[in-house]
């Protein structure tokens, strides 16, 4: 049954309800690290949203053509982090060689995404759910667009916050965790919208 | 000289270079399966598992391998354990296992495990990089045994599944996603207490 409301809630629960960040807690590293200031944050997300959408679109394409009609599904982990970090290389190399301004843009981002979990994650998660080709897709946009949204609203709020008068224990990372929770509180309230 | 087993470092990982709290690295699964103390005690046994494993074997290679094809080859060596971790799980635990989800899978990209296959498994002899393994999983595992028993106690009014108060009004948001980012800020913030009271004295 693939049709364009189907596809469209695919897109809205990885990107509202299930977000990757805030209910799905993956790729807290970055998110933690990064959104100091909101120029990295532009950065990383775009380049989030560029390779998990490349990586999960090649890794159901491995899957389902070269794991599951040799029985192979237990190599799974290892042929998907393979093909990840690999990609990243390539495209590394591509981008700096075809797109200098793109590349200067993405500048230290690129490689760090390697041992991003969000885009492994959404590779998995593609294939759990058992999705087609273009449901995979849709998917994978939805999950990293919910990243790219988050991690720049996120770093707006840090910049603010570093003025703010705030206890001397929760300086630095124990208050973004608190923003965190209040943020995820706040997309709680997406989970009623609808069920897929 | 240097001592061939050295109890320090498996010391270190507990608290002073907890991964959770210090480091701050390998923060997904801490916050992702907290929400009941037997799944993080699953995920805490994986991960100490995987980690000494891991290890153990890189340390074993580490004059073998060529410097710049050292990433890649550690990265298999952990996937290979994540995948023994899963399968196993899968086989004995099946309803952890479920539980776990892809958190499990994820392992694998966690980076203290890469961290410290690259920061000291590949500088250290064997014994000392599985009594770092150890300490660091299990610096791992008491982290996120706090976390998820303050997270099912308050939110859920069990602990390991027992019921512990009757007439209790649990707050439903520390089971929800939310309180894990609130147990761990606050846990932070009171590591930074203990650590300022220190330096005052």
């Amino acid at each position: 049954m693939l049709n364009e409301t189907n596809l469209f809630f695919i897109f809205l629960s990885a990107f509202l309800i299930n977000n990757i960040l805030l209910i799905r807690f993956l790729g807290l590293c970055s998110f933690i690290g990064i959104s100091t200031n909101i120029k990295s944050s532009i950065g990383m997300g775009i380049a989030v949203i560029f390779v998990t959408v490349m990586a999960c679109s090649i890794s159901w394409v491995i899957y389902h053509f070269l794991l599951l009609p040799f029985h192979l599904e237990y190599l799974r982990t290892t042929t998907f982090i393979l093909t990840i970090a690999s990609f990243v290389q390539f495209e590394e190399m591509i981008i700096r060689k075809k797109l200098p301004t793109l590349y200067r843009a993405f500048g230290i981002y690129l490689p760090l995404i390697t041992t991003n979990c969000a885009i492994l994650a959404s590779a998995f998660l593609g294939i759990d759910y058992k999705f087609s080709f273009i449901q995979n897709l849709v998917f994978s946009l939805g999950i990293s667009s919910g990243y790219c949204f988050v991690i720049i609203v996120f770093s707006t709020i840090r910049e603010e916050i570093e003025i703010a008068p705030i206890p001397e224990s929760f300086k630095g990372i124990p208050i973004a965790f608190i923003l965190a929770a209040l943020m995820s509180l706040a997309f709680l309230g997406f989970k009623g919208l609808f069920k897929l | 000289m240097k001592k061939i087993i050295d109890f320090k470092f498996f010391l270190n990982g507990i608290w002073k270079e907890n991964p959770i709290l210090f480091i701050m690295l390998g923060l997904c699964p801490v916050l992702a399966v907290s929400g009941s103390v037997r799944d993080a005690l699953g995920m805490g046994i994986a991960v100490i598992f995987v980690l000494t494993g891991s290890n153990l074997v890189v340390s074993l290679i580490r004059k073998i391998v060529p410097s710049h094809v050292r990433i890649p080859v550690y990265i298999v060596v952990i996937a290979t354990f994540v995948t023994i971790t899963d399968y196993t799980l899968a086989a004995y635990s099946p309803q952890i296992h479920k539980n776990l989800g892809v958190y499990l899978p994820l392992i694998v990209v966690n980076c203290i495990i890469l961290g410290r296959a690259e920061g000291f498994a590949s500088k250290n002899n064997i014994f000392n990089s599985i009594l770092d393994g150890l300490g660091m999983g299990i610096g791992f595992t008491l982290i996120i045994f706090v976390i998820s028993s303050i997270r099912e106690i308050l939110g859920n009014g069990t602990f390991m599944g027992k019921i512990l108060f009757t007439n209790f009004n649990p707050f439903l948001i520390m089971i929800m996603p939310p309180g894990a980012f609130l147990v761990i800020g606050l846990l932070i913030a009171l590591k930074q207490k203990i650590e300022k009271g220190k330096k005052i004295c």
